[in-house]
This record gives structure tokens, sequence and C-alpha cells, in this order.
């Protein structure tokens, strides 16, 4: 079986190529450019089109579907139209797949499932990867207030950090929140 | 207020024709209704469609064949979708690259803003081209199921051009129409504004015909939700309806420069504001010259009754879906389509709006008669067998 992913992401592709392979789905192929889309979809001639839902060239696949029915009767996109839990999970995970060929309905659904845990997991690692970026922006700009408030109260870092903590657990805030609210501060008192 | 639920998500595609919705929110009209609306920006029709009918959206700005095809279960999976609204009518215009520009007025016998000489002009250069064997001429338009789909071949098949043999016809995502044109990849699109004039500014398009010339009235994007949730919902709609006609108003009685700032910015249409005031006044730079063309029917956002939604139009879509084979002929379905258009919704949540009349109004062709479509569709000689 033949299987095309539309997809302008190569991290998320390789991610879904690398689980469909697993899966033992071992003829796919990627197409990231959208210029020569229909073409090489003519050319490779899918049984399945999996393509990122927020791709503009959605419509133009759309077209394709409309144009090629005299020729081989392609049906179905998503599932199933009965099968409306399966198109919502599809849709959340940011997917949509397209049936080129009369494929038996337990099969695509396989391939479908495994794409939608594909794209979550990726979105967690996109999710994970922004906690982490925004963790060493936190811990930066605490260090930052760290030193303005050594220098101005003349402090050593431990009293610094622990003088911070206890304003932060007083107010209900977070120490990041002090940390800004410091740096803020001695901008205004430049 | 009146709405059983204030938080409502609309997806929109950035186009100027959705400057009501835009509006309602942005002057506050849909937050005096007691609305909570929040506008969610798209790539593509198939993601507006999708999100619409698996709920993710409570209503859209939407082709109207869309609503019509989508009810029906053709080309895609079938959702009852109800157009209570007419976000627009008209508002389309064909433009084509210097160089067929030149050749069809090379062949032109007759008024360049006649469509039929035109369509005319097109079929004797399709068929200098073929008596050449040079590759056929490629018009791109938005999607299958469009106004731009059935208004590009409507015309072409009137100078005896078949729109499935003698050219190709492409789908493209309006933002790369521009593009594509400047690239040779098309030779023509059909789209809705800015991008025809876009075109005429960078020098690499003539706008042939604003489709307001093919068509005196032709419903261009519906409010769409879902059957259900109209059902469920009659106040939400009828509030958001008020809403989107007070701002429909506010958009006929304003200034326009107010207007087009308002869609120019990013998050909205996010194109210039002084090409989105030309779409606006209907006086559009029809050639990299500086040539313009007028016509205050350009685009109908609430004028002459055009929020009205007409069963009548959406019989007529229908009707272009049975003549280019993409939906099969019945009654069934041609009953089907016109209850996607819901003018009772409309005359419940007001009453006063003016009703506009009910012709397509083609430039040339048979009179549309829903009555008899098999004869009304036979009348045509370039179709596609049932």
């Amino acid at each position: 079986m033949k299987i095309v992913i539309v997809d302008e992401s190569p991290v998320r592709a390789a991610i879904l190529e690398d689980g469909l392979r697993e899966a033992g789905f071992t003829n796919v192929e990627r197409i990231a450019e959208m210029r020569s889309l229909l073409a090489r979809i003519y050319a490779i001639d899918p049984d399945v089109i999996l393509i990122d839902l927020e791709n503009p060239s959605r419509d133009i696949l759309e077209q394709m579907f409309q144009v090629s029915r005299a020729v081989r009767r392609p049906v179905a996109m998503f599932v199933d139209q009965s099968d409306a839990a399966s198109i919502q999970a599809s849709v959340d995970a940011g997917v949509s797949a397209y049936i080129v060929d009369g494929l038996k309905k337990e099969r695509i659904k396989s391939i479908l499932d495994l794409c939608v845990s594909r794209f979550n997991a990726f979105s967690r690692l996109q999710d994970e990867l922004a906690r982490a970026k925004s963790e060493i922006e936190e811990r930066k700009t605490i260090d930052r207030a760290k030193g303005l408030l050594m220098k101005a109260k003349k402090l050593s870092e431990e009293d610094a950090y622990r003088l911070m903590r206890s304003t932060a657990m007083r107010e209900k805030k977070k120490i990041f929140e002090i940390a800004q609210a410091i740096i803020t501060a001695s901008e205004l008192f430049k | 207020m009146t709405a059983e639920r204030e938080h409502l998500r609309i997806g929109f595609i950035p186009l100027a024709d959705a400057a009501s919705l835009f509006v309602a929110v942005d002057k506050g009209f849909a937050a005096q209704e007691g609305l909570d609306v929040e506008l969610v920006q798209e790539v593509s029709w198939s993601n507006v469609r999708d999100k619409l009918n698996i709920g993710m959206f409570d209503a859209a700005h939407l082709l109207a064949p869309i609503a019509v095809a989508s009810s029906l279960g053709v080309g895609h999976v079938k959702t009852p979708i109800v157009a209570p609204y007419n976000l627009a009518m008209n508002g389309n215009a064909i433009t084509i690259s210097p160089t067929l520009h030149e050749a069809m007025q090379a062949r032109l016998d007759g008024d360049a803003l006649d469509p039929l000489a035109t369509a005319r002009a097109l079929a004797r250069v399709v068929a200098d081209r073929k008596a050449a064997q040079a590759e056929p001429l490629t018009f791109g338009m938005t999607f299958p199921f469009s106004g731009h789909n059935y208004q590009l071949r409507y015309w072409m098949a009137a100078g005896g051009v078949d729109p499935d043999e003698d050219v190709r016809l492409v789908v493209l995502p309006p933002p790369y129409m521009v593009g594509s044109l400047a690239q040779g990849h098309v030779d023509g699109f059909c789209v809705g504004a800015p991008w025809n004039s876009v075109a005429v500014d960078l020098g690499v398009g003539h706008i042939l015909h604003f489709s307001v010339e093919l068509f005196s009235r032709c419903a261009e994007k519906s409010l769409a939700m879902r059957e259900s949730f109209a059902l469920e919902h009659p106040n939400v709609v009828a509030a958001l309806l008020r809403a989107l006609h007070r701002a429909a108003r506010f958009i006929g009685e304003a200034d326009p420069h107010e207007i087009a700032a308002l869609l120019a910015r990013p998050d909205r249409v996010g194109v210039g504001a002084d090409v989105i005031l030309r779409t606006l006044q209907g006086r559009l730079k029809i050639a990299p010259d500086g040539a313009t063309r007028e016509n205050a029917r350009y685009l109908l956002l609430g004028q002459e009754g055009a929020e009205r939604p007409d069963p009548t139009q959406a019989a007529w879509l229908y009707a272009q879906m049975a003549r280019w084979g993409q939906a099969p002929v019945s009654t069934a379905l041609l009953d089907a389509a016109k209850a996607v258009f819901r003018p009772d919704l409309f005359d419940a949540a007001l009453p006063a709006a003016p009703r506009p009349g009910d012709a397509i109004g083609a430039f040339c062709g048979p009179k549309f008669d829903e009555r008899d479509l098999d004869a009304y569709l036979a009348a045509f000689p370039i179709r596609r067998a049932p």
C-alpha cells in the first residue's frame, strides 16, 4: 500500500513516517513542496494521502478528488462519515486523511489512529520544547534580579534568593514575577 | 441579554467579503447583542468546512456552494448546514495575464465589455493554440464548489469553450493566485477581492470582467452553521443576524476609508487599505496602465436586500453542480439544496429588512427555472452528461 505524507514540517513528517514504517507500512513518500503537489501525487498514485490540516493545499486536493472521480472512483476523507469520533480526533490532532482507493475501513482506521497519536506526540514535543525554553528564560531573569539585589542591598547570593522567595510567598506570586518586578523597578530608578 | 450562549467561535478566510463579520465584532454590534464572538482566521475552505462540520466552529464565513454541497453530501462528508444570512453577493472578477489579454484583443469581434464577445474571443484563442499544438490554457479558481468555478465555466462555455476539455481548471488558494499568474503557471483566474487588484497593481494581470457583469445577483458567501446548532440556539442565531445586519448598514453609511482601514488589519484581511477601498467603492483599476472600471454593484454586502438568503439562489448553485457533473439531477437534491438557505430564520430575526428580487440575471443562456431543471440544463450545448 502506497502512502503519501503532505507536510511542510520535516520533523513531524519524519515522526509520522517512522511510525508508519514501524507499523509495517513501508511504501511511504513525503511531499513538502506544494507547487508540484498534484503532479507528484498523480505520479506516485497513492492509496492514502495524509495531510497536515493547516496546509493550504488541502483545497487543491479536494479538486483532485472531484476531477479524478470519473477515472478511479476515489472516495472518503477521514475515515467514514458515520465515524464522528475518528473525525473529531483527527481534526483535534491536526491531521486529515484522504483515501484514494477502495481500502478496507479497518486498515485505514489503524493508519489514522497511528497518525493521530503521532501528531499528538509531535505537539507534546513542541510544548515540552517551549516549556524548556521558558524555564531557561525564567532562570536568567531570576539570576539577574538576584544580582541587582546583591548589589543594591549588599546581600550574599543566598540571602538575595531567600529575600525574593519570602517576598513571593507573602505576596502569593512566583519568584519569577518578583524577579521581573525587581528588574522593572531597577530600570525605573536608573 | 437574549442569547442562550454568549461565546461563539466563527471561522473565516481573509477576504473583503467577510466585512460584516469583522465590523460586527470590531464595532461592538455583536457585544451589544450579548454575544462574545471569537473570529478565527483559516487557511483553506476545506478547513473551514471541516471545523464547522465537527463543531469546532459554531458558524463560519463559507462559500455559499460549500454550504449546499455539505448538506447534499456531495464531494465530502454529509453534514446538514443552514445559511440564514448572506454575507455577500457578487464581488469576484476574472483576471488574465497580459499575454492572454493581447491574444484575446487580437481575436475580439465586438465590445470588450460584453462577456459573450470576450468568451468567443477566448474560444478563438483556444482554437489557435490547439492548431499550433500549444499547451492548453490554464485557469485558477478557489474551490470545486465555488462561485468562481461556476462563473468561469459559465462564461467560457458561453463562447464555446469546454472547461473540462479545452482548458485546464486548477484550484489555487487565493493568496497564491497572483504569484502563479506572474510565474506563468496560470493564464488567468477568477477570485474575490483583493487578489484581482493586487495582480493589476503588480502589472501581471488585466481584469477582464467583474462577476456582476456575468450575473447580476450571485450568492457568494454565506454565514453558515450546522442545522442542529441553529435548532438548539434560535436566540443566538437571531442575535448574530441582528449584529450582522447592523454591521452591514454601518458599512453602507460609514466613511469607506474607515471600513477599509479596519479590514486592512493583519488579523482580518491583511492587505493595503487602498486596495480594499477600491473593492468597497466598486471602482477597480483594471489594467496596469491605470485604466479603471466602475460598478456600484461590484460587491453587495447589505445593499439591495443582498443579506436575505434566497432559496432560488441555492437552487441555481445546485443546478451548476448538476451541469458540471458534480451532483446527479434529482428533485430530492434540488429541494434539499433550497432548504439550506433559510429566509425564515432571517425574517424571524429581521422582520423589517428589505426583501430582494430573485433574479440570477445571467448575461446569456436560458432563463433559470428551478421548476424544470432538466429543460434548463438541456438548453446548454456544453455540459457534463448526468
